[in-house]
C-alpha cells in the first residue's frame, strides 16, 4: 500500500467522522420532517398473549406500539378464573385450605397461612406459641422461592438463561426443606385451622443451615451475574417507573411498593403471629423502576433468611421425640393395632411419627395446634385410642358438622410475597363460609400495568411485566 | 483444466463439509455447553441401538425432526418470497467460507496447491459482501411471514446488520492497513513474521482495538445474545416465528453457520489464522536459535489444525458469552453500534494511519 492510498484513507475517515456527527442531528430533521407533516404514521396493535413466552400465567396485553415504543397498553385478565371464592363456599372450613395453595402457587404457604388466620380469627382462637413460629419459618421460606422464581424468571426473559437455572436450584434447596416438613413441594395445604398438620422434624434446624448457605452461594453468584453487569442494569433502570402517589392511588403494596420508597410491609405495620419480636429490616428503593424492584426483592431474601434463623433459635417447645425408654412404635403400625382394637397402652407410649408420610404425629400434636376441640382434630392415639377422641374426630369431619364459627365477618392480611394479601370471610353460623374474598396483592399492579408500560419500548415491557410477578391463580382466582 | 477443477472441487468439499459438520455440531456443543454452565446434564437421549455417546446423535435427530415435520405456510403469506427467505439465508452463509484459507500451501510434485477454495485478491471484501446479503434471508422472512411478530423482528434485523456491518468493515480495515492486503491468504502470510523476532504479528497484538470492535460487530452480526434482538424469544420471538421444519431449519443452520464464519476470520485476521509460532515451512525455528525440522506434509497439516483450533476456541468462546449475557434493547444497541463503537473504530483507522505512515 502506498503512501498516497493511506492518505486517502485517513481523508474518507475524516468524511465519516463528519457523517457521523450529522448522525446526531438526524433527530432534528426527524422532528422537522414530523411537524411539516410530510409525513404520515400509524401505530400497529400488537396483541402480546395470551400464549406468548413472556406472558407467564395467562393473560393479553394488547399494545400499541409507535415503532418499538408503547403508547397504548391494554392488559386483559381473567384467562385463569377458576372459580375459587365460590369453591370455599362449598365445603367445610378446612376445605378451602387446599384451594389456598392455587393462588400463589409459588408462595403457597404464605396463603395457607393467610387464610387459616382469618377463620381463626373469626372463630376468635389463638395458636400455640410453637406454631406461630413454625408458620413465620414456613412464610418467609416461601417468600425466598418466591422471589427467586419472579427474579430469575425476569433474568430469564431478558436472556440471561443461566441465571434463571442457578436460581431454580437454589429454590430446589428451599423446596426440599418445605419437602421434609409438609410431605409435598408445590401444593402442600400445611396448615389447619388452630394450627398445623404436624411439628418440624428432626435436624430442620441443621437442614435449614445447610439449606440457607448453598442459597446464599447462588444469591451471591448471581448477584454478580446480574447486578455487576451493564447489559442487564441498563435493562433495568428507569424501566417501568410508577411514581409514589400512582403506587398508593391504585393501591399497589409488597416489594412494587417499597421500590418507589414507602416502606409499608404488613409484617411490620399490622405484626401478625410473631413478626413484632423478630428484628428485621423493610428495603426500600428509591426510584420504583425494574432495577429497583429487583434490588428490593434481592435483600428481601436476605432478610427473610435472617428471620427464619432467629424464629429457630426462639422456637419454644422443642419436639421430643425419641423416648430413652425405648417407648416407640411407628406410626402406621400403630394404626393397625388400633384398628384391631389392642389399644392397651397407647397412652404411655411416645409415638414416632414423621409428619410427611406416616401421619401427623400424635405426641406433640398439642405443640402445634391450638386447644381447641371444637377446631382441631384429635391426636390419632386419640382417634383410634378412646372413644371421646373418636367422636371429636367425627364431629369434625362429618358432613353437616364441623368447625362452626359464629356469625360475624373477618379479614385478616399478610404479607404475601408479592404484597398484602387478604382473607375476608363471613361466617352464617354454619360449617361453610357465606363468604371468602381475597385480596390478591398483584390485582392492582396489573391495573397499573398499562399506565406503567406506556413509554417504555416493547422489550422493557419484558422485565416490567417480570417484576410484577404475576401469578394468574392468585389474580384471576 | 480438469486437473484443476478437480483440486478445486476436493478443497470446495473439504471446506463445505468442515463448515456444515462444525455447524451442526455446535448445536449439540450449544446444548451440552449451556448444560455444564448451568449444571445441568443435558441431551443424552438420542441412541442408536442403545449407544448414546454423550448425546451426539442428536443433530442428527434435530435433522430427521425437521425434515418430517409440517411444512406451514401461513395464510396471507408471500409464498414466494417465504419461500426463498430460508434458501437465501443459507445461500449467502456458504459461499463466504470460500475465501478462507485453511492452510498453508501444499506442494505435490510441481504442483503448489494454496488450500482454500478461491485465492481472491479481495477476499475480505467478498465475504463482507455475502455476510451483507445475508440480511435479505432475514427481511425477507420478516416481512412475507404476514405477522406483526415476524415483521418486527425482520426490522430489527434489517437495521442492527446494516448498523455493525458498517463498523464490520471499518475495524477490519485496520488489519487491511497494517497487512497492505484484501487477499486472507496474504494476509495470514503476513502474520507469520515478527516482532523483534519473539512475537508473531499476529493481527490481535497489532491490532488489539480492532480485533475486540470487530469480534463485538460481528457477532451482532450473527444475531445471537447479547443481540439476539431480531429473535427475542421471550419478546417477539423472531423473525421465523411462522416458520416450520426444515425452513426453520435453515435459519437455525445459518446461525451456527454464520457462527463459524465469524469464528474463522476471527482466527484468520487476528490470530494468524494456520499460522503456528515459530513454525516455518522447513520445521520450528525458535528465537533462541535451535531448530526442529519436519516434513512438508506435516508442516501443512499442523497449520490446518492450528487453524481448526483456533476456530472451535472461537466457537466456545461465543457459546460461553451466549450462555451469560442477557440482550440488549433496540435503542442501546444502536448506541453501541453508533456513538461507541463506530467512532472507536475510526479512531483505530486513523491511529493506524499514523503508525503505517511513519
Amino acid at each position: 500500500m502506498t503512501k498516497q492510498q493511506v492518505w486517502l484513507l485517513v481523508i474518507g475517515t475524516c468524511l465519516v467522522f463528519v457523517i457521523w456527527l450529522l448522525e446526531f442531528n438526524m433527530g432534528k430533521i426527524q422532528e422537522e420532517v414530523t411537524k411539516t407533516g410530510t409525513t404520515e404514521t400509524r401505530s400497529m396493535l400488537l396483541n402480546i398473549g395470551p400464549s406468548h413466552p413472556a406472558m407467564h400465567g395467562i393473560v393479553r396485553i394488547v399494545a400499541e406500539l409507535d415503532g418499538e415504543t408503547i403508547v397504548g397498553a391494554d392488559v386483559e385478565i381473567g384467562y385463569l378464573h377458576r372459580a375459587f371464592e365460590k369453591m370455599c363456599e362449598t365445603g367445610p372450613y378446612n376445605n378451602a385450605i387446599p384451594y389456598t395453595d392455587r393462588l400463589n402457587y409459588v408462595s403457597p404457604l404464605i396463603n395457607n397461612v393467610g387464610y387459616c388466620m382469618a377463620v381463626e380469627k373469626l372463630l376468635g382462637i389463638e395458636v400455640t406459641e410453637r406454631c406461630k413460629y413454625i408458620r413465620v419459618i414456613m412464610s418467609e421460606i416461601s417468600r425466598i422461592s418466591d422471589h427467586l422464581t419472579c427474579i430469575g424468571a425476569s433474568a430469564m426473559e431478558l436472556g440471561a438463561f443461566t441465571v434463571f437455572l442457578y436460581m431454580i436450584k437454589a429454590r430446589e434447596y428451599l423446596w426440599e426443606l418445605i419437602e421434609k416438613v409438609t410431605g409435598a413441594r408445590l401444593t402442600i395445604s400445611y396448615t389447619r385451622v388452630g394450627g398445623v398438620k404436624g411439628d418440624l422434624p428432626q435436624q430442620f434446624k441443621e437442614d435449614t443451615a445447610a439449606a440457607f448457605k448453598q442459597t446464599r452461594e447462588v444469591l451471591k453468584e448471581c448477584d454478580q451475574l446480574l447486578t455487576r453487569n451493564r447489559i442487564f442494569v441498563d435493562r433495568m433502570k428507569d424501566v417501568g417507573v410508577i411514581s409514589k402517589e400512582d403506587a398508593i392511588s391504585y393501591g399497589v403494596t409488597g416489594p412494587f411498593l417499597r421500590s418507589t420508597g414507602i416502606d409499608y410491609d404488613v409484617r411490620k405495620a399490622q405484626p401478625y403471629l410473631v413478626y413484632d419480636r423478630i428484628d428485621f429490616d423493610i428495603p426500600v428503593g428509591e426510584n420504583g423502576d425494574n432495577l429497583d424492584r429487583y434490588m428490593v426483592r434481592m435483600e428481601e431474601m436476605e432478610q427473610s433468611m435472617r428471620i427464619v434463623e432467629k424464629a429457630l433459635e426462639r422456637l419454644p417447645g422443642g419436639s421430643i421425640l425419641v423416648d430413652d425408654q425405648g417407648h416407640e412404635m411407628p406410626a402406621a403400625f400403630m394404626v393397625d393395632e388400633a384398628k384391631m382394637g389392642r389399644t392397651a397402652g397407647f397412652k404411655e407410649r411416645i409415638v414416632r411419627m414423621d409428619p410427611t408420610l406416616e401421619g401427623s404425629s400424635g405426641s406433640h400434636h398439642p405443640a402445634v395446634n391450638a386447644p381447641e376441640k371444637k377446631v382441631v382434630l384429635p391426636a390419632k392415639e386419640d382417634t383410634y385410642g378412646n372413644i371421646e377422641g373418636l367422636m371429636d374426630h367425627f364431629k369434625l369431619v362429618m358432613v353437616g358438622h364441623g368447625i362452626r364459627p359464629p356469625k360475624g365477618e373477618a379479614y385478616f392480611p399478610v404479607e404475601g410475597a408479592n404484597g398484602e394479601l387478604g382473607f375476608y370471610v363471613v361466617s352464617d353460623g354454619s360449617d361453610r363460609p357465606y363468604r371468602v374474598r381475597v385480596r390478591p396483592p398483584c390485582f392492582p399492579i396489573m391495573a397499573a400495568l398499562s399506565k406503567i408500560l406506556v413509554g417504555d419500548m416493547m422489550a422493557d415491557m419484558v422485565p416490567t411485566f417480570g417484576s410484577v410477578n404475576m401469578i394468574g391463580g392468585e389474580l384471576d382466582r | 483444466m480438469a486437473v484443476e477443477i478437480g483440486i478445486k472441487a476436493i478443497l470446495a468439499f473439504i471446506m463445505l463439509m468442515g463448515a456444515l459438520n462444525l455447524a451442526g455440531l455446535l448445536t449439540w456443543v450449544e446444548r451440552k455447553q449451556s448444560a455444564v454452565m448451568q449444571d445441568r446434564i443435558g441431551a443424552n437421549r438420542a441412541s442408536i441401538f442403545g449407544i448414546r455417546l454423550l448425546g451426539l446423535f442428536h443433530p442428527l435427530a434435530d435433522v430427521l425432526k425437521m425434515l418430517t415435520k409440517e411444512d406451514f405456510v401461513p395464510r396471507g403469506s408471500d409464498r414466494l418470497l417465504y419461500t426463498l427467505a430460508p434458501i437465501l439465508s443459507v445461500f449467502f452463509a456458504i459461499p463466504a467460507f470460500a475465501a478462507i484459507p485453511f492452510g498453508d500451501a501444499i506442494q505435490i510434485g510441481e504442483r503448489v496447491i494454496e488450500l482454500q477454495v478461491a485465492n481472491l485478491p479481495i477476499g475480505l471484501l467478498y465475504i463482507f459482501a455475502m455476510m451483507s446479503m445475508g440480511v435479505y434471508g432475514v427481511v425477507l422472512a420478516g416481512i412475507s411471514s404476514n405477522n406483526n411478530y415476524s415483521f418486527l423482528g425482520g426490522l430489527r434485523a434489517s437495521s442492527q446488520m446494516i448498523s455493525y456491518e458498517v463498523t464490520l468493515g471499518v475495524a477490519a480495515m485496520g488489519i487491511v492497513m497494517v497487512y497492505e492486503s484484501m487477499n486472507l491468504q496474504e494476509i495470514v502470510r503476513a502474520q507469520g513474521t515478527y516482532l523483534w523476532n519473539v512475537i508473531p504479528k499476529w493481527g490481535v497484538l497489532v491490532q488489539p482495538l480492532g480485533a475486540l470492535l470487530f469480534f463485538v460487530a460481528a457477532m451482532a452480526e450473527t444475531k445471537r445474545i447479547p443481540f439476539d434482538l431480531p429473535e427475542g424469544e421471550s419478546e417477539i420471538i423472531g423473525y421465523f416465528v411462522e416458520y416450520s421444519g426444515m425452513k426453520f431449519g435453515m435459519f437455525f443452520l445459518t446461525d451456527f453457520l454464520e457462527t463459524v464464519l465469524l469464528s474463522c476470520m476471527m482466527a484468520t485476521l487476528f490470530f494468524g489464522g494456520w499460522q503456528v509460532p515459530y513454525l516455518y515451512p522447513e520445521g520450528f525455528h525458535f528465537p533462541w536459535g535451535s531448530l526442529w525440522s519436519m516434513p512438508h506434509l506435516w508442516v501443512i497439516l499442523l497449520g490446518i489444525a492450528s487453524f481448526t483450533l483456533k476456530v472451535v476456541f472461537f466457537c466456545w468462546l461465543l457459546m460461553t458469552i451466549r450462555w451469560t449475557l442477557p440482550r440488549f434493547r433496540y435503542d442501546q444497541l444502536m448506541r453501541l453500534g453508533w456513538k461507541i463503537i463506530l467512532p472507536l473504530s475510526l479512531i483505530n483507522i486513523v491511529v493506524t494511519a499514523i503508525f503505517c505512515l511513519r
